[in-house]
């Protein structure tokens, strides 16, 4: 490969490597949502739990 | 908007497959160039990604006096998101432009090549964008402010490129030149494929990443719903 | 015709502090001199005098953040800008006083720098004033407003330079072709439009970045 060629291909190159960067920082941010999105699921099935045995005393009253 | 995955998807492989195509034509088909030989074939990924800079910052302009004029705050993400895709396009092209003017002059830096020294301004200023930003409060006028801060990067662009073009007369005289090249058909069709493959790739990125910061700031009103 | 005096009262008030507390030209005025005295000793020897009206210009851009640095700290510190949002004249005002007093103080610590620049490295041309005196238009038109974006932020005084210097290439660019120029013309229409362009731009904003 000529001079030239290398650093074609190294100019190709660094855009794609850019690219999956972006991915890879990217899947970190998903991820982190994911946990997000499970943290919040668990705190509202907890509430709605906890709301239940108060809905069952309520009729008694 | 929700991640549309049927949009998106087509977008991301239109991207994909002008970009494919374009880097095929670049070293299968597209001639090469008398004066620069092989070198030249840059061009096609250094101008498309420069260009894609500049209309990804026109784009968050754009959406910036929309914020402005509808007092919207909806458009701030995408402007920010916007000037975010803009900044990554404007690395790529200090880059490359660094990579084309190692092969051809055995420089990593030209003072005279005009379309990098303006990059350079505006990577500066708009690196600032991101510093108004994390140094701001979240609300309407954070929202405020760096739309009109996107406003002036775009006001910036044409004056700034003046400046350059006028310091040249006094600043180190323009050694190296590079003679654009006289593009012929297959040339030019080259560049057009790929630079739409670039500005294709420019929206998916755009849309993926608002939609990645839509659904954070879902999650952190939802967050606060639950907590209260 | 209230809009001008409401201009002209704000900038009364302005310069008045100013004239009491003296803290912001004062300073302006003994760091621009330190600053050409450094630049005596940061020339080496063989350099050009042209280097020397380089090195006057960045003087000039860097006093200038000094001053519109503390452009807007009284407001914030005593929530002044609160009251001024809410005074019943147009937000833009503000902008155009505080420009108006920012000129001022520019013009006066030039009027020290220049004789200072002409003692120690060579004589001031007329172009050169000339340009220094568009240049001070569009630093303050600039200025402003992006000294009240830095004073809503946390970073403040880290950030007005940031947000300052890429916007003041052009001028320096404008300034310097101006002083050293054989056809200055060329380089002070440059530094007019830039002025009218951003001053036009920063009026017209200045509403959005001072409201909450």
């Amino acid at each position: 490969m000529t001079t030239a060629e290398k650093y074609v291909a190294a100019a190709y190159g660094v855009f794609v490597g850019v690219l999956l960067l972006y991915i890879v920082i990217y899947s970190f941010k998903m991820s982190r949502l994911e946990r997000e999105v499970r943290e919040l699921a668990d705190l509202a099935e907890s509430r709605a739990r906890a709301s239940e045995p108060e809905r069952e005393q309520a009729p008694a009253l | 908007m929700s991640l549309r995955n049927n949009r998106l998807g087509a977008l991301a492989l239109a991207a994909a497959a002008l970009l494919s195509a374009g880097v095929a034509l670049a070293f299968y088909w597209a001639p090469e160039d008398a004066d620069q030989g092989f070198s030249q074939r840059i061009f096609y990924i250094h101008v498309s990604v420069a260009l894609t800079a500049y209309a990804s910052f026109g784009w968050a302009a754009w959406k910036a006096l929309r914020l402005l004029w509808r007092r919207d705050e909806r458009y701030d993400l995408e402007s920010y998101t916007a000037v975010h895709v803009g900044v990554m396009f404007g690395v790529l092209t200090l880059v490359t432009g660094s990579i084309w003017a190692r092969i051809s002059w055995g420089v990593w830096w030209s003072w005279g090549e005009r379309q990098l020294v303006l990059f350079l301004v505006l990577f500066l200023f708009y690196s600032a964008y991101f510093m108004l930003r994390y140094s701001t409060e979240p609300g309407p006028r954070r929202a405020r402010m760096s739309a009109v801060y996107a406003l002036f990067g775009v006001v910036l662009i044409p004056i700034s490129f003046l400046a350059i073009r006028l310091a040249e007369n006094f600043i180190h005289p323009v050694v190296f030149t590079r003679e654009g090249p006289q593009m012929s058909g297959s040339m030019f069709f080259t560049f057009l494929v790929s630079l739409a493959g670039m500005v294709a790739l420019a929206f998916a990125l755009h849309q993926t990443e608002l939609a990645g910061k839509r659904l954070d700031l879902r999650l952190q009103e939802l967050r606060k719903a639950l907590a209260s | 015709m209230t809009y001008l005096a409401d201009v002209a009262a704000l900038a009364r008030k302005d310069l008045l502090l100013e004239l009491r507390s003296r803290d912001t030209l004062p300073a302006m005025l003994l760091f621009v001199v330190s600053t050409l005295v450094v630049f005596h000793f940061s020339l080496p020897s063989g350099s050009s005098d042209l280097a020397a009206v380089g090195l006057l210009w960045v003087a000039i851009v860097f006093t200038a953040l000094l001053g519109l640095t503390r452009a807007f700290v009284a407001e914030r510190e005593q929530r002044l800008m609160d009251g001024l949002v809410l005074a019943p004249c147009d937000r833009s005002a503000i902008w155009l006083a505080k420009g108006l007093s920012i000129v001022a103080f520019l013009l006066l610590a030039e009027v020290v720098a220049l004789p200072a620049y002409a003692l120690f490295f060579e004589p001031v041309s007329g172009q050169m004033v000339a340009g220094i005196l568009l240049a001070d238009l569009g630093i303050a038109a600039v200025g402003t407003l992006l000294a009240a974006m830095a004073a809503a932020s946390r970073a403040r005084e880290l950030l007005l330079p940031l947000l300052f210097l890429p916007l003041a290439i052009p001028v320096i660019v404008g300034g310097v072709g101006a002083s050293v120029a054989d056809d200055p013309a060329r380089y002070l229409g440059f530094l007019g439009l830039y002025d009218l362009i951003f001053a036009i731009l920063s009026w017209a904003s200045f509403e959005y970045v001072v409201t909450e």
